[in-house]
């Protein structure tokens, strides 16, 4: 059975929303949502799904709060401690064996409510073998960058092209938080915080909450909506260690996309897609996204960012929305917007940023220091 | 829909402080379940882990930090999380990666370590409620379950000793089973009656106390088990059905579990279900507090309202009376390490439907079982029905 994505929510993402507290701000995106549908979540939707992680939101057992502001008190519902394209992936499973035939996916960031990020992420390194190390956590991204560039011959100038061309690519979208006109050299001169990973290859938190509506093909059709189709989902996980996981070519993304194309039936990813959507929490994760899809061949996603093949007009628009980098980094919810940008495109509905004709789209998520697992949407219109 | 059965099962000893991690925990829970279902982790497509809350085992995405040890490296690996729920909900979403095709073999490991949490695993609990309704009431776990309690016992007038009794039950089953951290074939009724209040009415024995362990099930396709001539030791997976209350407790009468019976109508009805009462054989509701057995009885619908206590009273639910209820012994009597019951709830089916459960092994012969778990603040039901 084809299981399509009917309904998209976004709220505008921000870097504080002090008017909204996070159930207010999962209410918005949910009626968004439901409103884009047409649907009533009280009679309508058969499993609710929440992506969300106990530290992050400041609850011992989050799952708890969840239900009321999402019209799914008394409704099968439940929370996965991952990324929005594996909670996604859930939804796609329960329609795919008759569970459901209409499934509502959230996911939400208030990290302005966090007051000790860092100290959160550190908490997430091995208890034994890492934590005790001390310092700031993105010190692991500086690592694996630092590895990646030399492994993969990219260089560091064209992370600082990634981060110019998303916050630039940012401007046109309505929902961003960081559009800037950044050059690429502002970005390559900005503070070295953990070398070579300097301050502008960082994505900056924001808050905002998307939540998406999914339907079997046959709920699908019975809706006033034009259904984006999941035409393949995958979603894998690398070793939990530092010591023992891929630091040039994510196993996480590499297997996610290989488990995506097979159910999807894409066979040449660098010529089967009009756009991408890649993580990009920090600038170089956008290189070496790229080549674990096999959207390029390895060493040359920088390359490509060079010769302006990423932006709009290029070969491979990538991130047209602005990404994590332009956007805001949204914690857990980075992925489903990633999702919810792709559906926009797909259905010709994403006002100055709209690219020609786009018919196929692929999604990939990571979800953020330390973890190394994330996931992979093949999304497209028509047949 | 393909037919999706459990063809393996595993869990380690539960106590309150055992030397293992967590990795470690999940480890051998896992090699346990695929020992029983003759596979290696290869043969493995896809992980589901459930574990409750990270503030337990004090690490932050614990379930990403648990995923080695539960065989999730380079695999998909999905954490799902609905509190105590976890405890069967795991082996629903389980359910689902095979039933959809995206998996033929799945691995579900669930894993607890309470007692990485300092000076007592109730201090994490403190972080659960409202931050601005409940919170500065300064409320615990044992607190709101004897407001439950109360309310059920003054609705339905059941004496205390009919609750009573159900530990007594469980602890005695518990004898049985190799894992057990709270067997006692000696308790009798008195000990219950007399142990210490905690919370008025809620006494000591009336609690199943924290506890670490890890349990662990694998989930094939039907293709698999007749490849894999495992058609014997497999016990099929007939229904799956889960549902969440609302957040505020504090608003709903708390005398029956209307998200157990919502959540078990979905499982019925897959499972072609309409009597329970004469279509079950026996039961492992979830049962951290003695009257909860007799609430979730009521709410799987095994006992009309406000009569479970009279069944455990006549001796119905004991392992061999008419409806057995826990024969595992339980999480009073076995342990409760939140989501690693796992293995005294559909662990528990599938040894008892497999002929595989020794010295507990209910005397009737079963053909179709339910098991029940229940989570977050008073409102998650998660429910599985296997049968043979």
């Amino acid at each position: 059975m084809r299981v399509g994505i009917v309904g998209v929510g976004v709220t505008p993402f921000r870097p504080t929303t002090p008017d909204f507290s996070w159930k207010e701000l999962m209410y918005d995106g949910a009626q968004r949502a439901y409103a884009d549908a047409g649907i009533d979540p009280r009679s309508d939707v058969g499993s609710f799904i929440t992506c969300a992680e106990d530290y992050y939101e400041g609850f011992g057992i989050f799952d708890e709060f969840t239900p009321d502001q999402l019209g799914a008190v008394l409704r099968p519902m439940h929370t996965v401690g991952g990324d929005g394209i594996q909670g996604l992936a859930n939804a796609f499973m329960q329609i795919q064996c008759s569970l459901a035939e209409v499934a509502v996916v959230e996911s939400h960031s208030k990290a302005s409510d966090i007051l000790t990020l860092n100290g959160i992420v550190a908490h997430g390194l091995d208890p034994i073998w890492n934590k005790p190390l001390g310092g700031h956590p993105n010190y692991v991204a500086g690592l694996e960058m630092d590895a990646f560039l030399r492994a993969s011959g990219n260089r560091a100038e064209d992370c600082a092209t990634i981060a110019a061309t998303n916050r630039q690519a940012a401007l046109l979208n309505p929902v961003a938080a960081y559009g800037a006109r950044i050059t690429k050299d502002q970005a390559a001169r900005s503070p070295a915080l953990w070398a070579p990973l300097r301050q502008l290859d960082v994505a900056s938190l924001a808050d905002g909450c998307v939540v998406l509506v999914v339907a079997g093909e046959a709920a699908a059709r019975k809706m006033d909506s034009q259904p984006v189709w999941i035409q393949g989902i995958g979603w894998a996980s690398d070793s939990p260690s530092l010591e023992t996981r891929d630091w040039v070519t994510p196993a996480y993304a590499r297997l996610a996309a290989e488990m995506a194309y097979r159910l999807a039936k894409v066979r040449d990813p660098a010529r089967s897609f009009d756009l991408a959507e890649v993580d990009d929490k920090f600038s170089y994760k956008e290189l070496q996204h790229l080549e674990a899809l096999r959207l390029t061949r390895k060493g040359q996603a920088g390359k490509m960012a060079r010769a302006g093949e990423l932006g709009l007009g290029g070969k491979l628009p990538t991130n047209a929305s602005g990404g994590s980098l332009g956007c805001g980094n949204v914690l857990e919810a980075s992925g489903l917007h990633r999702v919810a940008e792709a559906v926009l495109q797909l259905r010709g509905e994403a006002g100055h940023r709209q690219l020609d004709g786009a018919r196929r789209a692929v999604v990939q998520s990571w979800r953020g220091l330390p973890a190394a697992s994330g996931g992979v949407a093949v999304l497209g219109v028509g047949r | 829909m393909r037919k999706v059965g459990v063809v393996g099962a595993g869990m380690t000893l539960f106590r309150r402080r055992l030397q293992e991690t967590g990795k470690e925990l999940s480890f051998e829970a896992a090699r346990m379940a695929l020992d029983q279902a003759k596979m290696e982790i290869g043969d493995i497509d896809a992980v589901v882990h459930g574990t409750a809350p990270d503030a337990f085992d004090g690490v932050h995405m614990k379930g990403e930090y648990l995923l080695d040890g539960s065989g999730g490296t380079r695999k998909p690996y999905m954490r799902v999380f609905t509190g105590g729920g976890t405890g069967v909900f795991s082996a629903i979403a389980g359910y689902w990666h095979v039933a959809s095709g995206l998996a033929d073999v799945a691995l579900v490991v669930n894993e607890e370590k309470m007692s990485s949490c300092q000076p007592h695993p109730q201090s994490v609990f403190a972080h659960i409620w409202d931050p601005i309704l409940d919170r500065p009431l300064k409320p615990n776990l044992v607190w709101i379950f004897a407001m439950e309690m109360n309310r059920y016992m003054t609705i339905h007038n059941i004496p205390y000793e009919d609750i009573a009794r159900v530990a007594v039950k469980n602890k005695r089953n518990a004898v049985g089973h190799p894992c057990a951290q709270l067997a006692d074939g000696d308790i009798t009724l008195e000990d219950v009656m007399n142990s210490e209040i905690m919370a008025w009415p809620v006494r000591r024995l009336d609690i199943s106390p924290p506890s670490d362990g890890a349990a662990a099930v694998v989930l094939a396709s039907e293709d698999v088990v007749k490849k894999r001539r495992l058609r014997d030791q497999t016990a099929w997976i007939k229904g799956v059905g889960w549902c969440i209350d609302s957040t505020m407790w504090t608003d709903r009468d708390l005398y029956f579990p209307e998200y157990v019976a919502r959540a078990a109508k979905m499982a019925y009805r897959q499972a072609k279900i309409d009597r329970p009462k004469k279509q079950i054989d026996f039961a492992e509701p979830y049962d951290p507090f003695d009257y909860k057995e007799l609430h979730h009885l009521e709410g799987l619908g095994l006992a009309d309202k406000g009569k479970a206590g009279l069944m455990t009273r006549e001796g119905v639910t004991e392992r061999d009376g008419d409806l057995p209820v826990c024969p595992s012994g339980g999480l009073l009597g076995v342990g409760n390490p939140i989501a690693a019951t796992l293995g005294i709830k559909v662990g528990e089916l599938y040894w008892q439907l497999t002929g595989q459960a020794g010295k507990r092994q209910i005397p009737n012969e079963v053909h179709t079982g339910v098991c029940q778990a229940w989570g977050d603040l008073m409102q998650y039901g998660s429910v599985v029905v296997m049968g043979t």
